[in-house]
C-alpha cells in the first residue's frame, strides 16, 4: 500500500530592513561583535515596557496582504510564557490566533517543478525574536544582539505533499519577503528558520478527514531550505518503514525532532506530552490599536511588483524566455540590476544574455567572494558595454574581454576600449582600402580562390585582422572581401 | 524639626527669600531620616551624600524628597524590597524620578516596601517592618509603607509611591495624610519595576492635596517609553485647585457605607462611618450634592477576588525575568534552570511566592477560561457599573479600610467577610485606571482614618479639587504624626 505525506511549515523570517527592533529602540542590524545593539529591554532589566516598531507592524500588514490574509481590525500582542536562557524577560511578546494576529486563513500560489501549487495559510504573526545561544564545549554563551528583533511567523496548513514542495514554496516566499523590501533572507544571517511538521497517512483515505490523519512529528529549528527537503524525505522514509513493520504506533509517536545535518537523520527531542503549557494573555503594556483603513490602504498600495509579476512582464514585454524570466527574478538585486540596465536604454535580450550568463556566472564563483551590492560592474557600465558591442565599436569576442578586464583592473568599459585601442573599424571605405592592400600583396592567392568553393576567404580575412590587429569589423571585412573575390581579374 | 513639617509652597517660599538653603533643608531631612529609620525602619537605602541643587522657580527645586524602593534610580540601589535584587543597581532612571531630578528634587531615601508592591502590611520587605508612627504597634499599611511612614513622620513634605491595588491610598490613610494615583499612565511606569501591568500606577503621598497636585504635576507626562502614557500637557493639576466646587456631584455606595448592612458593626467601625457622614456634611455644606447611590452585592462581592486573579496572573509572568542570571545574586547549581530555581526560592518571600502558584494556576489554558478570563469579565462590569456613575457624578466619594491602621498581632491578613468590599473597594480605581485620592477624614482613638474620592479617568482636576475644597473644611492638613503609644 501506498502513503501520502501530509506536511506543514512555520517559516521564520526576520526583518532585518527595520532601523530599530521590534520592541526596542536598540538598532536592528547583523553584527559579528556580540552585545553591541541593546537596549535594557532587551536584557529584560526591571521596569523596561515595550514600544511597538510601527515599520515592523507596516512590514507585517504588507507580508499579510501578500499572502492573502485577512488583517485584524485591531491589533493586539500577547505573552508567551516560558523560561527559556536566550529569553531574559522569560517570556515572548508574540501574537496568538485569539485576538487574531496580523493575518489569518490567506493562501500563497507558487510553482514546484513546472507545476502551479497552492498552500493554505493558517495565519501570519509578528513577535520578538530571542537571543542567540552559543554552545561551547562546557559552557554557553548567549548574544542579545538578536534578542527583540522583528520576527515574521508564517503558519501554513499540512498541505504539502514532498520535500521539494515544502523547499519551492520557501524559495517563493523568500523572493517575495525580498522583494517586499522586509527582509534580506540571508540564511548566513540566520533570517531564516522553519519548523517542520510531518505526518503519514494511507494514499487511499480522504486527507480532508481528521481521522484519517497520521501521527504528527515536528523538527524545529531546520535552517536552510535543502535541510528541510530532506529532513521531510527522511522523515516520510522514515515514518513508512515504521508503517511497512508494523512498528508504526510505537516508532512514530507525537514528539519534537531535531535534524542533523551532518548525519542526515531526524534525532528525537522531546515528546508533546510534556508540552509546555505558554499561558498566553493578552500583553497589558502595549494597549490595541486600531488598523485604520486608510493606513491600510496606503500599505497596499507600496507594495511592490512582485517576483512572479516581474516573469509575466518581463516574458510579455521583453520576449524572454520562462527560462530566462525565471532566473532573472529570482534574486531582486539581480533583478533590480537587469531592470536598470534596460531602463537605461539596452536591448533587454542582450542585458539578460549579459546577466544571466556572465554576471551571474561571477557571482556564483564561490572564490570570488562578489556580491551584487559589491560588484564592480554597474548597470550604467553594463549598458555601456553592450552599446560598444551593438555599435559594433569593438566585437562581441571583444566585449567579453572587456568584461573581465573591466573586474580585474576596476575600470570602465569605456576606458578599456579607449585605453586599449579596441575600437572595431566600422567604416565600410576604410575596410575597403584594406581589403585592397591586403589583395594587393596576394596576387597568386587572389587568382588561386575559387568563388564556387571559398575556402581562401578565411586567409583573407585572416591577412586584414593582421593589419587591422583584429579590429576590422569582421562580418563587413568577410562581406567586402568576398565581393572583390568573387569579381577579381583571373 | 525646623522645616520639614512645611508644605512645599512654603519651603519654596523660604528658599526663594534665602531664608533657608537647600543645603539646609537636606541636612535636616537627612538627620530626621536616621531618627526615623531607627524609630520606624522606612528606608532601604538613606543617601547621606544628596547633593544641595540650585533653586528655581520650579517649588520642587532643592526641596528633599524620598523615593520608593521599586523606582529605577540610575547608579542607586534599587532592590523593591526584595532578596532577589538586593544589591541591583540600575543604570537607568525610571522616567518619573528623571522628571523629579530635572524639576530639582532632592531624593534624600529609598522607603521600603512589601516586597515588589505585592503587600497591603508594610512587613514583607526584605530589610523588615515598617511600623506606624502614630503607633509602634501597628501596620503602615503597603505596599508604600515607607513612604507613608517618612511624610507622616515629617523626614520631607512628599515620597512617591505606586499603586497597583491601593498602595498609595491605604497608607496614606493609616497614616494620616494624603495619598493621590492619577488617571493610568499620566505618569509614565518606565523604569517602575512591574506589579501588574494593568493596574499599576505611580503616585504620591503628601500631607496636603495641593502638595500632590506639585508633584505629580512634575512627574507626569507622556513618554516614548511607555506606550500606556499619554499627553496631559493641557492638565494643570496645581492651578486646578480653586476649592469652587458648588455644583459638583458626589456619590457613595450603600451597600458599603450603610450601617446597617454591616450585622454586628464594631465601635471602630461606627466610628469611622461617623467621621465620614461629618464629612459628607461638610461636603454638602461646601455646595456639593452627595446622593447615596446602590451597586450590585454580588458584583461588589467578586471585587477582591477579581483583583487577586488579574494582579497575581500578570504578576507571575512580569516578574519571570528575576532569574538571577543577568541581573541579581547568582543561584546555585549546575545549570541554569537549577540556578534559576534555587535563586527564586532563596530570593522571594512564602507570600509572594502563594501569588505565583495563584497566578500560574489561573493562566493554565484548562483553567484560564474559569479564572483568568471570567475576572477580566468581572473588571470591565465592575468599571463599567463605576462609569455609569461618573455620568452622573463627578466623584465616587466611600470610607477607607475598616478603621485606622491594624495592629500587626491581629490576625488582620485574612480578611473578615463582612468588611472585605470595604476593605478592598479602592481596587475597583485599579481596574478601571481612575484618579484616586485619599485624605484623612478624623481619628478614632488618636488614629487617622481616612476617606478616598475617585472620578473618571482624565478628570483629575476636577478629582483634585473636589479633595482640596474638602480637605479645607477639615483640620488633618499638613498633620505629622504624633506618637502616642
Amino acid at each position: 500500500m501506498g502513503y501520502k505525506a501530509m506536511i506543514g511549515l512555520e517559516m521564520h523570517c526576520e526583518f532585518s530592513e527595520t532601523n530599530s527592533k521590534v520592541f526596542s529602540s536598540a538598532r536592528n542590524s547583523y553584527s559579528m561583535t556580540p552585545n553591541e545593539n541593546i537596549r535594557p529591554y532587551d536584557m529584560g532589566f526591571p521596569g523596561v515596557l515595550p514600544v511597538v516598531n510601527k515599520k515592523a507592524v507596516e512590514y507585517a500588514i504588507k507580508a499579510s496582504m501578500v499572502v492573502n490574509c485577512k488583517q485584524p481590525e485591531y491589533m493586539y500582542f500577547e505573552r508567551k510564557n516560558y523560561y527559556y536562557p536566550d529569553m531574559p524577560k522569560n517570556y515572548q511578546i508574540t501574537q496568538e490566533t485569539k485576538p487574531i494576529p496580523v493575518g489569518i486563513y490567506g493562501y500563497v500560489d507558487y510553482e514546484c517543478n513546472g507545476e502551479d501549487k497552492r498552500v493554505r495559510i493558517n495565519n501570519i504573526h509578528l513577535e520578538e525574536d530571542a537571543a542567540s545561544s552559543d554552545h561551547l564545549f562546557d559552557t554557553t554563551v548567549i548574544d542579545y544582539n538578536r534578542a527583540a528583533n522583528p520576527l515574521l511567523e508564517l503558519v501554513t496548513e499540512p498541505d504539502f505533499r514532498s520535500g521539494e514542495e515544502a523547499e519551492a514554496f520557501l524559495e517563493h516566499m523568500r523572493t517575495v519577503y525580498q522583494y517586499l523590501g522586509v527582509s534580506e533572507c540571508d540564511s548566513k544571517k540566520g533570517h531564516i528558520r522553519c519548523d517542520v511538521n510531518v505526518s503519514i497517512m494511507d494514499e487511499t483515505l480522504d486527507e480532508e478527514d481528521p481521522k484519517n490523519w497520521g501521527t504528527k512529528v515536528e523538527m524545529k529549528n531546520v535552517n536552510s531550505f535543502g535541510g528541510v527537503r530532506e529532513c521531510i524525505k527522511y522523515e516520510i522514509k522514515r515514518q513508512t518503514k515504521a508503517k511497512e513493520d508494523g512498528t508504526y504506533d510505537t516508532e512514530v509517536v507525537q514528539e519534537t525532532r531535531r535534524w542533523d545535518e551532518e548525519t542526515g537523520t531526524t534525532i528525537g527531542m522531546r515528546s508533546k506530552v510534556d508540552a509546555v503549557d505558554y499561558k498566553y494573555f493578552v500583553e497589558p503594556n502595549i494597549p490595541k490599536f486600531k488598523l485604520t483603513k486608510e493606513w491600510l490602504d496606503e500599505i497596499r498600495a507600496s507594495i511592490p511588483e512582485l517576483a512572479y509579476e516581474r516573469k509575466k512582464r518581463y516574458i510579455n514585454d521583453y520576449s524572454l524566455s520562462d527560462y530566462d524570466a525565471t532566473i532573472l527574478v529570482k534574486e531582486k538585486k539581480i533583478s533590480d540590476y537587469f531592470e536598470e540596465t534596460v531602463k537605461l536604454g539596452a536591448d533587454p535580450k542582450e542585458a539578460c544574455n549579459w546577466v544571466n550568463g556572465m554576471i551571474l556566472a561571477e557571482l556564483n564563483n564561490i572564490d570570488n567572494e562578489l556580491t551584487i551590492d559589491n560588484f564592480y560592474l554597474t548597470p550604467s557600465m553594463l549598458y555601456d558595454l553592450i552599446k560598444l558591442i551593438s555599435d559594433k565599436t569593438i566585437s562581441s569576442k571583444q566585449g567579453k574581454q572587456v568584461f573581465y578586464k573591466a573586474l580585474e583592473q576596476k575600470k570602465e568599459p569605456k576606458q578599456i576600449v579607449k585605453d586599449e585601442g579596441m575600437m572595431q573599424i566600422t567604416d565600410d571605405s576604410e575596410i575597403e582600402n584594406i581589403v585592397n592592400e591586403v589583395l594587393s600583396e596576394n596576387p597568386d592567392q587572389a587568382k588561386a580562390y575559387d568563388p564556387e568553393n571559398p575556402r581562401l576567404l578565411d586567409y583573407f580575412i585572416g591577412q586584414i585582422m593582421k593589419k587591422t590587429r583584429g579590429k576590422a569589423n569582421p562580418s563587413i571585412a568577410a562581406k567586402l572581401m568576398k565581393e572583390k573575390l568573387d569579381n577579381y581579374e583571373r | 524639626m525646623k522645616y520639614m513639617n512645611k508644605s512645599i509652597e512654603e519651603l519654596h517660599e523660604l528658599l526663594k527669600s534665602g531664608e533657608v538653603t537647600s543645603k539646609e533643608l537636606i541636612e535636616e531631612s537627612l538627620k530626621l531620616s536616621h531618627e526615623v529609620q531607627d524609630k520606624y525602619n522606612a528606608f532601604v537605602t538613606i543617601l547621606d551624600d544628596a547633593k544641595e541643587v540650585e533653586v528655581t522657580e520650579n517649588p520642587l527645586s532643592g526641596i528633599p524628597c524620598g523615593i520608593k524602593d521599586n523606582y529605577s534610580t540610575r547608579g542607586i540601589l534599587s532592590t523593591g524590597s526584595s532578596n532577589t535584587l538586593k544589591d541591583y543597581v540600575p543604570f537607568f532612571d525610571a522616567t518619573a524620578y528623571a522628571k523629579l531630578k530635572e524639576a530639582g528634587a532632592v531624593m534624600v531615601n529609598k522607603t521600603v516596601m512589601d516586597e515588589f508592591g505585592m503587600g497591603g502590611t508594610g512587613t514583607t520587605g526584605h530589610t523588615g517592618t515598617v511600623l506606624n508612627p502614630w503607633d509602634k504597634s501597628r501596620m503602615c499599611a503597603g505596599s508604600s509603607a515607607g513612604s507613608a511612614c517618612a511624610v507622616a513622620a515629617g523626614v520631607y513634605p512628599y515620597a512617591t509611591g505606586s499603586d497597583t491595588g491601593d498602595s498609595i491610598r491605604k497608607p496614606a490613610a493609616y497614616c494620616g495624610i494624603v495619598g493621590y494615583k492619577p488617571t493610568y499612565g499620566m505618569i509614565s511606569r518606565y523604569g517602575l519595576f512591574p506589579f501588574a501591568s494593568s493596574l499599576d500606577h505611580l503616585g504620591v503621598l503628601t500631607r496636603s492635596v495641593k502638595d500632590a497636585a506639585i508633584v505629580v504635576d512634575n512627574m507626569k507626562g507622556i513618554d516614548k517609553y511607555d506606550m500606556t502614557s499619554w499627553d496631559s500637557s493641557k492638565i494643570n493639576l496645581t492651578k486646578s485647585l480653586t476649592g469652587d466646587v458648588k455644583g459638583k456631584k458626589l456619590c457613595y455606595i450603600k451597600e458599603i457605607c450603610d450601617i446597617s448592612e454591616y450585622e454586628n458593626p464594631s465601635d471602630e467601625l461606627k466610628s469611622h462611618f461617623d467621621n465620614f457622614f461629618n464629612a459628607i456634611e461638610k461636603a454638602k455644606e461646601l455646595g456639593m450634592e452627595v446622593d447615596e447611590v446602590s451597586v450590585d452585592r454580588t458584583l461588589l462581592n467578586a471585587l477582591a477576588s477579581v483583583y487577586v486573579v488579574i494582579s497575581c496572573a500578570e504578576a507571575t509572568s512580569n516578574m519571570s525575568n528575576l532569574t538571577g542570571i543577568i541581573f541579581g545574586p547568582r543561584g546555585e547549581g549546575k545549570t541554569w534552570d537549577e540556578q534559576t530555581k534555587d535563586y527564586r526560592t532563596k530570593g522571594f518571600s512564602s507570600l509572594i511566592k502563594r501569588r505565583f502558584v495563584i497566578g500560574s494556576y489561573v493562566l493554565q489554558s484548562e483553567n484560564q477560561e474559569r479564572y483568568f478570563r471570567n475576572a477580566q469579565r468581572v473588571r470591565r462590569l465592575l468599571v463599567d457599573a463605576w462609569k455609569d456613575l461618573f455620568k452622573k457624578y463627578d466623584a465616587v466619594i466611600l470610607p477607607v479600610s475598616s478603621g485606622p491602621a491594624k495592629k500587626f498581632d491581629g490576625d488582620d491578613d485574612m480578611l473578615s467577610k463582612e468588611t472585605v468590599t470595604l476593605e478592598e473597594h479602592l481596587q475597583v480605581g485599579n481596574f478601571g485606571g481612575f484618579p484616586s485620592i485619599t485624605i484623612p477624614d478624623g481619628f478614632i482613638n488618636g488614629l487617622p482614618v481616612a476617606l478616598n474620592i475617585t472620578g473618571n479617568c482624565y478628570d483629575d482636576e476636577n478629582v483634585l479639587n473636589i479633595a482640596y475644597a474638602l480637605e479645607g473644611t477639615m483640620d488633618f492638613k499638613n498633620q505629622i504624626a504624633k506618637e502616642e503609644k
